[in-house]
């Protein structure tokens, strides 16, 4: 085989792994969204193969669920030291061990936990210390569903995984709640948002050919201008509040991503090295044998 | 290549001490040595592929049952644990599940080059049987596991699929119950899911032995198709080893860079969002789908309006495979002698992709949105119902009627000789009377 056929054959193999790869990955933005809005871009720091979380914006992201998501919104795979680990809101350079960290021994003992008293044997509620779970604002999901008219509030670890297009789409949900299209009806305990999933139609008493996008969601719009205070000089406001929070849970949802990334690097400059080796050894071997 | 005479020689005490108790090292070193086409393109290099496929899946799959807890209340979580608190646990579980879709991209490659070439002719029947076995264990093995992380996907998919056996008539039921463990998708199905996915893959392992036992013993096809006679094995063979090794060892590290490119920039492209949701048995999801690689069979499931009939039809497009070296009737192995036959097959590639596509997209969804159309009996023709049973109908049609009948029907072009001589031979070359033997 010449090197020109050799090269041919090995074109048409990437082309069709190309294709199944390509294949599989357009199946699924049809499967996700039904009716909703594309989501808008965050314009995030952390997208694509060289992306990082500015810690800032997790620090913020991270006040805005303690301070407001946080009252209805589990995170339950959530420990207070992962916010201290590498890459997290609270990691320190100077201190390598997350349970040590001085920020996330601070905001664990706000917590209260409920805990076994090791003398007596007594249920007691206790501060909590970096290695205790986020708090759950219900005592559990009965609970939570009956404190919201019936719909639970979703658990927020792995929203970012668990939505197509994860921060994007928090963001724009949080950021995008809209007054209702003159002829929708929306029901008691109903919000309208065009960025979520949904199919309008039996609500919808104006023209049958344009239906309103989006859905109907159970959560009020959380956010008003100026709720949180940022001592960093970000906008207070909706929109600002709503890119934050989405990369944090971007983050929480996933939070080796970036060193996980950042090793890919390496290990892509590695395997072309390799490749390119490997090749020119295929090439001296191969050489004087007509195939 | 059966015949390959040993050329091992064991130098050292301690190799003889081997040979003459347990030639194990002979057996090593006659692997490496074995008389291989030396035309072998590109597409040979996905058996090798494979081999890695199964070792990653195993090796990071045993990691991962050290932590991994299968139960219902502590699945979901255990997963993530995994990804967050077990070292390099992230890069663990994303290559494993990342690494059944490699595993599905390289295996449907190598079984259309099986196709395309016709490896599965005699004498390779059983290679190719057993091929299918492995495949058909494949596809359990992935269901298997993906129930296992306990999302929505995983819960809805097991009901859809565990349902369809409840669909054979007298023995459905039973069954349905035996192999859930209870009347319910519950802890006990996680469990036995659990146990069989740990076991599938040691099968799969024994079977490819069996696999490179049969196909050392009636020796590789080549892209030429032609068996190489005894008296060219010197000219039209090299060694596997350094060939092919380097040359699949290439392969190999390509195919590397896309698996590596999907587990750390893309880990959860290939997977569906709602497996991120924890298994709820009173809320099904919008659209309940299979992974990419199940899709085409999940549209031939779906095109049949009964449900039993669908079940005989999806396992009907698996099972047909195992036939396959009986409906072919061509006298010829390799399709590039096949003109009429390479239309067939390029099509066949095509109807199996859109049959993938098909099983993603909602059944009563139109094709090309707003065109008018009638109902055609159960349902519009612009639709992906009509166009999953068109496709689906061609699938059949290919292995059905295609594959006896052009075989007999068609003029194959001129074959080569030999594989050194890629170039059609001339009418007065006395070599090319020797491929009258493969024409029909």
């Amino acid at each position: 085989m010449t090197l020109e056929t050799s090269m041919r054959s090995m074109k048409k193999t990437l082309v069709l792994i190309a294709v199944a790869a390509g294949l599989a990955v357009s199946a699924q933005p049809a499967l996700a969204e039904g009716g909703a809005k594309h989501p808008r871009s965050g314009g995030f720091s952390f997208e694509g193969p060289f992306g990082t979380f500015d810690q800032g914006q997790l620090q913020r992201g991270y006040k805005v669920y303690r301070e407001v998501c946080a009252s209805c919104h589990g995170m339950d795979l959530m420990y207070f030291r992962t916010l201290a680990e590498p890459g997290g809101p609270f990691y320190d350079p100077h201190q390598e061990n997350p349970a040590a960290n001085r920020f996330v021994k601070v905001l664990a003992a706000e917590a209260q936990v409920p805990d076994i008293d090791s003398e007596t044997g007594e249920a007691i509620m206790r501060d909590g210390v970096p290695a205790d779970r986020f708090p759950n604002p219900y005592p559990n999901a009965t609970a939570a569903a009956a404190g919201n008219g019936g719909a639970m509030p979703p658990d927020l670890s792995v929203m970012a995984k668990a939505r197509h297009d994860g921060a994007n789409y928090i963001y724009s949900l949080l950021a995008g709640y809209r007054a209702p299209p003159a002829g929708l009806k929306v029901g008691p305990g109903q919000y309208y948002n065009p960025y979520m999933a949904g199919d309008l139609s039996s609500y919808w008493e104006g023209d049958a050919h344009h239906v309103p996008v989006g859905g109907f969601i159970a959560m009020p719009p959380p956010l008003q201008n100026g709720q949180v205070t940022y001592d960093d000089g970000a906008a207070e406001t909706v929109d600002q509040y709503s890119k934050d929070v989405a990369a944090f849970i971007a983050w929480a949802s996933d939070p080796k991503q970036v060193q996980r990334k950042q090793s890919g690097l390496g290990v892509m400059i590695f395997l072309f090295l390799f490749a390119g080796v490997t090749y020119l050894s295929y090439r001296r071997i191969w050489k004087g044998v007509a195939h | 290549m059966s015949d390959h005479e040993s050329t091992y020689v064991p130098k050292t005490g301690i190799e003889k001490w081997f040979d003459s108790r347990l030639p194990i090292i002979r057996f090593g070193a006659d692997y490496m040595s074995l008389p291989t086409p030396k035309n072998l393109n590109y597409w040979w290099t996905f058996g090798g592929i494979l081999a890695l496929c199964l070792v990653i899946q195993i090796a990071t799959g045993v990691i991962l049952a050290m932590h991994y807890v299968p139960n219902t209340e502590l699945a979901f979580a255990s997963v993530e644990r995994i990804m967050r608190d077990v070292n390099g646990g992230d890069l663990i579980r994303y290559t494993h599940a990342n690494g059944a879709s490699m595993f599905f991209i390289a295996v449907y490659l190598h079984m259309l080059r099986g196709l395309y070439y016709g490896s599965y002719k005699a004498p390779r029947e059983m290679i190719w049987i057993i091929g299918c076995v492995i495949f058909f264990l494949m596809i359990a093995t992935a269901f298997l596991g993906y129930v296992l992380p306990w999302g929505q996907m995983s819960f809805w998919g097991a009901e859809v699929i565990t349902n369809l056996i409840g669909a054979v008539p007298v023995v459905g039921e039973p069954i349905l119950i035996w192999l859930r463990g209870g009347p319910a998708i519950d802890n006990a199905t996680l469990n036995r899911f659990f146990s069989l996915h740990y076991l599938l893959p040691f099968v799969i392992a024994g079977c490819v032995v069996l696999h490179l036992w049969a196909l050392h013993h009636a020796g590789q096809n080549n892209p030429v198709g032609i068996l190489i006679p005894k008296d060219r094995q010197k000219k039209d063979t090299v060694p596997f080893h350094p060939y092919f090794t380097v040359k699949d060892g290439f392969a190999i590290i390509l195919f590397l860079i896309m698996f590596a490119w999907f587990v750390f920039f893309m880990p959860n492209a290939l997977g569906h969002a709602d497996n991120y949701i924890p298994a709820n048995a009173l809320q099904t999801p919008a659209h309940i789908v299979p992974e990419w690689y199940m899709l085409p069979f999940y549209a031939i499931l779906r095109a049949i309006p009964d449900k039993f009939g669908g079940v005989v039809a999806m396992f009907a497009a698996i099972g047909v495979l195992f036939v396959l070296p009986w409906l072919d009737t061509s006298k010829v192995r390799s399709m590039r002698y096949r003109p009429t036959m390479r239309t067939f097959f390029i099509i066949f590639v095509l109807v199996g992709m859109g049959l993938g596509w098909c099983g993603a997209q909602l059944p009563d969804a139109q094709v090309v949105p707003g065109m008018p159309s009638f109902t055609l009996f159960d349902g519009q023709l612009n639709s992906y119902l009509w166009l999953t049973r068109l496709l689906t109908a061609y699938y059949f049609l290919f292995f059905l009627v295609l594959m006896p009948l052009v075989g007999l029907r068609e003029t194959p072009r001129p074959i080569p000789a030999t594989i050194s001589e890629p170039v059609l031979p001339t009418v007065d070359d006395p070599l090319g009377a020797g491929s009258s033997e493969q024409k029909g």
